[in-house]
């Protein structure tokens, strides 16, 4: 793999640019595979890393229908943060979290992660306490978070509005080191570490079937012909009911549409993300200058990628509120995303009824900052058939009541 | 905009009037039924990617809840229908098998 530093810009700035290679194969698909992962958005890719890196596995292929990253994983806020609540949480997101510390130099591939820090406002005397509540918790569970008056967010936030008419701001939960980083470099950066250790990312690549003998997974139909394979990972997102139908299961799963958009670009005016889960929305800068916004999920069933309008008029209602210089603000894009929506708004990582079939789904609104752990977690499970950071989020939670409830820390979808 | 003709009032709603109530016609369990029978019921969903009956409310205009069947990959509606009915009438069926020969129907 050609390395990428300061100096090959140099050395490339010499000759025009003509040296740089490709920065993955794009191969036509093996007849069978030690491992197949199905999806290559971002937590399909850092599990195939985390198997070649830490368990040698590398007769691997990545099977993705349309182009990589072209999910959810290229159409998220990027929000990286891990003040969640409950234990099992905390321990997966803070993992990952930390892991997105060293990112680019285990890759080495700039995926721009910016600790700059998260606050999250409270509104309400209830979501006060609940934040403070979490701080503790957190604070139990090694995650640096804080409380923080509102006069500090005043001055971590200078734009911010803090006598909003509806909602005035009380405090906030403040997680310094949380922040952002650029999705497409985060797939791109681990297709790149997955082609160099030989494995094979199959793009346009539609997984139609998944083919099984004695309950064990044997393989899986394409729609550029059948593949072998002795394990089998299914990380496809808002796609994971068709995938687990294929496989024969039902999940507790249902997909909606997920929105953002984009403003045109301005001189730097924020530099942490804010996220205010009361009135459901929330706002970051991204380095090009543009306003990053996020609202509430759709309410409804939805594959079409798009949302309703009126979802965006409440977004957009809610931080100009709390932003009033944004009001004048021109937004250049729209888009949605197909999130998979969990009962207690946390991920699954489990084994299936179908033997060395694993899947990896749930994330929701929030599975962005989760890429590099879960990635971890999953190819832990898959080589070695447990792993302890993926222990409570297995599938059969559902039967046993044994929810990890995070319907508060995920209140509003980031 | 969705629009849902709610059956309750007879008036075309926008869905900004209309709240989504999830999936319809499960079968409600209860005391005696087992952990796998409740999970089904509480969590197990078919989500599928095509046709989709679910359950709607008019909350923002006569108040009553109904059912449509709606296709989750265009939005197009196949109908909307009362809400006391354990499935889904045979005049919305036929309408469906007319419009998508190739779908494959599940009433969970
Ligand atoms: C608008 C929006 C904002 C968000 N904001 C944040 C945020 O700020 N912070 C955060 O942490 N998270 C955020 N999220 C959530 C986050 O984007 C997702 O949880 C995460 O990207 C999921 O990654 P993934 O790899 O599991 O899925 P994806 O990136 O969706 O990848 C799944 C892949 O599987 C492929 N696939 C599906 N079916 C098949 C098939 N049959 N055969 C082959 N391939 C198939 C798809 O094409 C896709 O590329 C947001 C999501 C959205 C939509
Ligand atoms: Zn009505």
């Amino acid at each position: 793999m050609q390395r990428y530093s300061a100096f090959a810009i140099a050395r490339e700035a010499l000759r025009h640019h003509t040296g740089w290679q490709r920065a993955w194969r794009s191969p036509e698909p093996k007849r069978r595979y030690d491992t197949i992962i199905i999806g290559a958005g971002g937590h399909g890719l850092a599990t195939a890393y985390w198997l070649g890196k830490l368990y040698g596995i590398r007769d691997v292929a990545v099977i993705e229908k349309g182009w990589l990253g072209g999910g959810n994983t290229g159409r998220n806020t990027t929000i990286i943060r891990s003040n969640y609540l409950q234990d099992p949480s905390a321990a997966i997101y803070e993992k990952s979290r930390s892991l997105y510390e060293t990112m680019s130099q285990d890759i080495n591939y700039n995926v721009m992660f910016s600790p700059r820090g998260v606050l999250m406002l409270a509104q309400t005397e209830a979501e006060a306490r609940g934040y403070r509540r979490t701080a503790h918790a957190n604070a139990l569970q090694g995650v640096e978070t804080q409380f923080v008056s509102s006069w500090r967010v005043k001055q971590l936030c200078p734009i911010i509005s803090l006598e909003g008419p509806r909602y005035p701001v009380l405090g906030a939960l403040w997680q310094p080191r949380a922040g952002t980083a650029r999705h497409d470099a985060v797939a791109w950066g681990y297709a790149r570490a997955c082609s160099d250790m030989g494995m094979d990312i199959i793009q346009k690549c539609e997984v139609t079937g998944i083919r099984s003998e004695g309950g064990q997974v044997t393989g899986v139909s394409t729609t550029r012909g059948e593949i072998e394979c002795d394990r089998l990972g299914i990380v496809v997102a808002g796609h994971s009911g068709a995938l687990a139908d294929m496989a024969g299961f039902r999940l507790p799963i249902e997909s909606v549409a997920l929105q953002a958009l984009v403003s045109e670009p301005i001189k730097p005016a924020m530099d942490v993300v804010v996220m205010a889960n009361t009135v459901h929305g929330y706002m970051s800068q991204s380095d090009k200058g543009e306003m990053v916004i996020g609202g509430g999920a759709d309410g409804y069933n939805n594959y079409t990628q798009r949302g309703s309008f009126h979802h965006i008029e409440e977004t957009v209602r809610a931080l100009v509120e709390t932003f009033p210089m944004i009001s004048r603000l021109k937004m250049l894009r729209q888009w949605g995303g197909i999130v998979d929506m969990t009962g207690d708004r946390s991920p699954i990582i489990s084994k299936t009824p179908l033997g060395n079939c694993f899947i990896n789904c749930g994330w929701g609104t929030g599975g962005f900052k989760a890429v590099p752990g879960s990635g971890w977690a999953m190819a832990e499970l898959m080589a070695k058939g447990q792993s302890p950071l993926a222990e409570a989020f297995t599938l059969d939670r559902f039967r046993e009541g044994r929810f990890i409830d995070e319907s508060v820390a995920a209140g509003v979808a980031h | 905009m969705l629009i849902l003709h709610c059956p309750c009032c007879g008036i075309d709603a926008d869905e900004t009037e209309l709240t989504p109530g999830g999936t319809a016609h499960l079968k409600r369990e209860g005391p005696g039924s087992s952990d796998e029978a409740f999970e089904r019921y509480l969590f197990l969903r078919e989500n599928p990617r095509g046709v989709h009956f679910e359950r709607w409310r008019h909350a923002h205009g006569c108040g009553k809840w109904f059912h449509a069947a709606r296709c989750t990959m265009t939005l197009e509606v196949f109908g909307t229908y009362s809400a006391q009915t354990h499935a889904p009438p045979r005049e919305i069926l036929d309408r469906i098998a007319e419009r998508r020969p190739q779908e494959r129907r599940e009433v969970a």
